[in-house]
């Protein structure tokens, strides 16, 4: 491979605080090997070169909550649907979830992901296994050898772990093999048949609501366990500002732990809904504009650590459905980036911060080397334009499910190019 | 003068989901249009023809008696072919959707598609999908609106008007789309609106609708015109919000001692099927001079013949 140069570009990496016009000079193996100010046309010979001006360059996104359809819902998404969907928005990793059929809770059925993510995937998957068998809530799996077999951390991922005794015995024996326990954190009983927040919105649709308490109550007491136990713990997904409130006391409290949000849950709410929009049905569900405003504030202020796509594609059968009975989730990995800037454009957020919740936040956070753009790391860069506007039209979604839920919505900021391992792999 | 100003009344949509899309106007529009179709319903000859060669196509995925034999018999006095489908034989059972299930039938070219589901906006679902005006009979928690206006056209009736009456509506508030209905139209049409019920069978933010929420029945029935109780939809419920049947017939069931906090002409209503014994005290549902829940069944055969012609003529 010939070596890349891109030059005239932004460059934004939080880890190594480097924000300045430079370039990157990518090697013949697909490391970076010199960046900066320094790196120009001028002083380099023998390259490709990208001309990148007013152009922005960051480490490739890492999305911390994917979904992908394999194994056992094809239709949905499979691993070369997703790397096509998640390169045009800049995406370089995602951290699959193990609710797959079956489930990711064994040693075989991981192995079986990471072949075929070698063979098909695009971008680097970083899978995580099930904490409990079947992710039913009784058993814990085999953390230790899923571990050593490449599992770089253990939730249910759509189900949270309800038993006290099960999850005392999870963050307990956890410690033992530094193993990182990622809880969605909702009460089953609280929550049941729910299908949109407890509120306004709910009484007048008439739908069943999900109370904030729901995910409350179970923050709390993981939090409680998690004080005796002191082991990697984050919380998948939190939707309303009470979580916040209980999240910062027990920070202030000297405990460490780390907190992700959606970015549908930062960028609407339940208003949006309308009238039955199942597009919008989505978990933990899209709450209040006042649980939303805090959400950013969080953000910005720290105590929230990454921003997610929590890409679940539905096919289109499953959302044509009533309300009650359609299918949960959204489509939205291609987004995650323009639709994170929009935080940035209207003031709330500076770019920076936004950048580091999806790059060196998530590595640090699973112990990845990626998500930054320092000298000798694989080059996984997205470059894009800050300004650009445009408009998300279902027909242009690269995943194979079209079931975002920001359809036909105006955005600023789009991604030109993506590099993985030095290789462009998207350009438009 | 009068023709023209009701021919400047309109009613501006294509189908009746909620009472929460319509205006005071389209409101009146079709009371009005009631009052001439109870006068028919009275006398011996009862057939019109109307909606001559429409096709009125009753789904209800959800039993009922009343609202279906209801609607059955208004299209039938406007002349219209009325189908009741029955959807516990239909394929519907074998795991055709919704959507399917209207697709086939809008390909019969019905004129009026009536729905009763159990899901909230069922109706809406439906009403994007086929090209024939739908008319919500009843979807999940959401709304009723013919109950709604069946109700306002008994109240009327009886009292004369509805502007300035307290009515207080009782009971299992969170599962009843009838309360959803009938807040909307009676808050519009300048009633004053209570709802009375424990706290856990009230829907969250419900005084966001305009309505004086009491957990005290004696408090709550104060000096009311109207008390419309509701049934308890057990069907509806997961798990427990009461401690038990008799426990609530002895705060919140309707009897001639709690009665006695409205005032002295006050009228019971209950949109049926009535649980006696449960919300209500079985004697006081039969008292003539208090209850009309019969007027209220016979208001609902005039109601919704106005609704069916005025949606065939919004059409036109």
């Amino acid at each position: 491979m010939k070596k890349k140069c891109i030059t005239n570009v932004r460059i934004i990496d939080p880890k190594n605080s480097i924000d300045e016009v430079g370039g990157i000079l990518i090697n013949e193996i697909g490391k970076i090997e010199a960046i900066g100010k320094q790196v120009s046309k001028g002083n380099i010979s023998e390259a490709e070169f990208f001309d990148c001006s007013n152009k922005i360059a960051i480490p490739g996104i890492i999305d911390m909550r994917v979904f992908v359809g394999e194994p056992g819902f094809e239709y949905k998404e499979n691993f070369r649907t997703l790397s096509q969907a998640a390169v045009s928005g800049g995406v370089t990793a995602a951290i699959t979830m193990p609710n797959t059929l079956p489930v990711v809770d064994n040693v075989s059925t991981l192995d079986f992901v990471k072949r075929r993510s070698r063979d098909k995937s695009i971008i680097k998957i970083f899978p995580l296994a099930a904490l409990t068998k079947e992710a039913a809530g009784d058993d814990m799996t085999e953390f230790g050898l899923l571990k050593l077999r490449g599992a770089w951390g253990f939730t249910d991922g759509i189900q949270c772990v309800q038993s006290n005794k099960v999850m005392d015995k999870i963050l307990n024996y956890a410690k033992n093999k530094d193993a990182l326990v990622i809880q969605f954190a909702q009460d089953n009983e609280l929550s049941k048949n729910g299908v949109v927040h407890e509120g306004f919105l709910s009484t007048k649709l008439g739908l069943k609501g999900i109370p904030d308490i729901a995910e409350q109550i179970i923050i709390e007491r993981d939090l409680r366990l998690l004080e005796q136990y002191k082991g990697r713990y984050h919380i998948a997904l939190i939707s309303s500002k009470k979580s916040l409130e209980i999240i910062k006391s027990a920070k202030s409290k000297g405990l460490t732990f780390t907190v992700g949000v959606s970015i549908n849950n930062l960028s609407l709410n339940d208003n949006d809904i309308g009238d039955f929009r199942t597009f919008l049905k989505l978990s933990p569900p899209l709450r209040s504009e006042e649980d939303r405003l805090a959400l950013i504030d969080a953000v910005k202020d720290g105590t929230i650590d990454v921003i997610v796509s929590d890409h679940k594609p539905e096919d289109e059968e499953s959302k044509r459905l009533t309300f009650q009975q359609a299918a949960t989730g959204a489509s939205g990995i291609e987004t995650l980036l323009s639709l994170s800037l929009q935080h940035v454009h209207n003031g709330s957020c500076n770019l920076n911060t936004i950048i580091k919740t999806l790059t060196s936040n998530p590595a640090k956070i699973l112990g990845l080397r990626n998500g930054s753009l320092s000298v000798g790391s694989e080059a996984d860069i997205a470059i894009f334009d800050l300004e650009k506007p445009w408009v998300l039209n279902k027909n242009n979604i690269q995943s194979k499910s079209k079931n975002t839920a920001i359809e036909n919505k105006r955005l600023q900021g789009k991604v030109e190019k993506t590099f993985i391992n030095g290789k462009l792999v998207f350009s438009e | 003068m009068a023709i023209n100003q009701k021919e400047a009344i309109k009613y501006n949509h294509k189908h009746l989901l909620g009472i929460q899309y319509l205006s005071i106007p389209e409101v009146n529009l079709i009371l009005d249009e009631s009052l001439a179709f109870v006068e028919l319903n009275r006398q011996e000859n009862k057939k019109l023809k109307i909606l001559n060669g429409k096709t009125q196509i009753n789904l209800f995925f959800e039993t009922s008696t009343r609202t279906l034999s209801s609607f059955e018999l208004a299209g039938k006095r406007l002349g219209a072919d009325v189908m009741n489908m029955n959807v516990l034989h239909s394929a519907i059972k074998k795991g055709e959707t919704l959507i399917d299930t209207a697709m086939t039938l809008n390909a019969m070219h019905p004129d009026i598609l009536v729905i009763r589901h159990q899901d909230s906006g069922a109706a809406n679902l439906l009403s994007q999908k086929v090209n024939c005006a739908v008319i919500n009979a009843g979807d999940g928690r959401n709304e009723h609106p013919t109950q709604a206006l069946l109700d306002a056209m008994t109240i009327k009736m009886k009292k004369g008007k509805i502007e300035g009456l307290r009515v207080a509506i009782c009971g299992d508030i969170m599962h009843s789309r009838v309360a959803r209905s009938n807040i909307y139209l009676l808050n519009m049409l300048g009633a004053e609106v209570r709802v009375i019920g424990p706290s856990t069978l009230m829907p969250k933010n419900i005084d966001a609708f305009g309505v004086k929420v009491f957990t005290n029945m004696e408090q709550g029935l104060e000096d009311c015109d109207i008390i419309m109780m509701l049934r308890m939809q057990t069907e509806r419920m997961d798990g427990s919000y009461i401690p038990s049947t008799r426990e609530y017939y002895e705060f919140f069931g309707l009897d001639y001692k709690k009665i006695k906090n409205a005032k002295e002409d006050a009228l019971i209503m209950h949109p049926g099927p009535m649980n006696r014994g449960i919300e209500i005290d079985t004697s006081l549902a039969d008292d003539i001079n208090r209850s009309i829940i019969v007027q209220q069944v016979e208001m609902g055969v005039a109601v919704r013949m106005a609704c069916l012609k005025i949606l065939m003529e919004s059409k036109q």
